[in-house]
């Protein structure tokens, strides 16, 4: 993928929030939000909420094990494509490749269902995770908004 | 949520009012109702109404999945009511289809 850092913006949006599971409604609201200026269709809206969810809710449950610390979620719009990251300076991950396998998670405990980064990956275009162990973890991921109508089958 | 009216138990079934928002913030205080009440009441079949639901991420998966795994030495079923689009996909694409029966009205 692209640096996020380089890429041409048109609009674009930074928010700094506790990492408490309350604001994990208003990560996924905010960037709802966002993006109605390009006229998403609902579909996309849904898709790019559960994203956001998915991520703001590792950052905070995995990232800094439910201990204090600040989330970030930026996004930004180049032409018609989002781009979302979510950011945190928690624990970090030792195996990316192994946290992204679907039903791999490290809290079965508290009923996770180790499906995070599998709905990241299939709700939005494209997906990228960046971690240092002790550093933190960046999520980044991409969406052409404006193209997805409903299509579910039965 | 209020346990007397979101949690109700007809004959041997539990039927479960669902949030507006179901994510990991909420997804404990479901989980601790329903288990008290699956433990207490033997009740062998799940309806898990998403009637008020508009938002639901990976968080409901566990709800689902957790609660299915107590009832299944039963022969218990677990079903999906008023279940939004938003919802439904999320059914889908995690394989929940398998073990979750997704019917319009009860």
């Amino acid at each position: 993928m692209n640096d996020y850092s380089k890429v041409k913006t048109g609009n674009e949006m930074e928010l700094i929030f506790s990492a408490i599971s309350e604001n994990e409604g208003l990560a996924r609201v905010a960037a709802a939000a966002f993006v109605t200026t390009k006229n998403p269709t609902l579909e996309e809206v849904a898709d790019i909420k559960t994203a956001v969810s998915e991520a703001v809710t590792n950052a905070i449950i995995h990232g800094y094990e439910e201990e204090e610390g600040k989330v970030i979620l930026r996004c930004r719009f180049e032409e018609n494509v989002l781009w979302v990251e979510v950011e945190d300076k928690g624990v970090g991950i030792e195996n990316i490749d192994r946290a992204m396998e679907p039903m791999y998670t490290t809290k079965p405990d508290m009923e996770r269902s180790g499906m995070g980064f599998s709905f990241m990956e299939a709700f939005m275009d494209e997906l990228e995770v960046t971690s240092v162990p002790g550093e933190g973890t960046l999520v980044r991921m991409k969406k052409e908004i404006g193209v997805t109508p409903w299509i579910y089958e039965e | 949520m209020k346990v007397e009216e979101d949690f109700k138990v007809i004959e041997n079934y539990l039927c479960i009012q669902m949030p507006q928002e179901i994510d990991h913030h909420n997804a404990k205080e479901i989980i601790e109702h329903a288990d008290a009440i699956i433990c207490k009441q033997e009740v062998n079949n799940l309806i898990f109404d998403f009637s008020k639901t508009e938002f639901m991420d990976s968080s409901g998966i566990g709800i689902i999945v957790g609660r299915y795994k107590k009832i299944s030495c039963f022969q218990g079923k677990v079903y999906a009511i008023h279940a939004n689009m938003q919802i439904r996909k999320i059914l889908h694409m995690s394989g929940l289809k398998r073990i979750v029966e997704i019917v319009e009205e009860m």
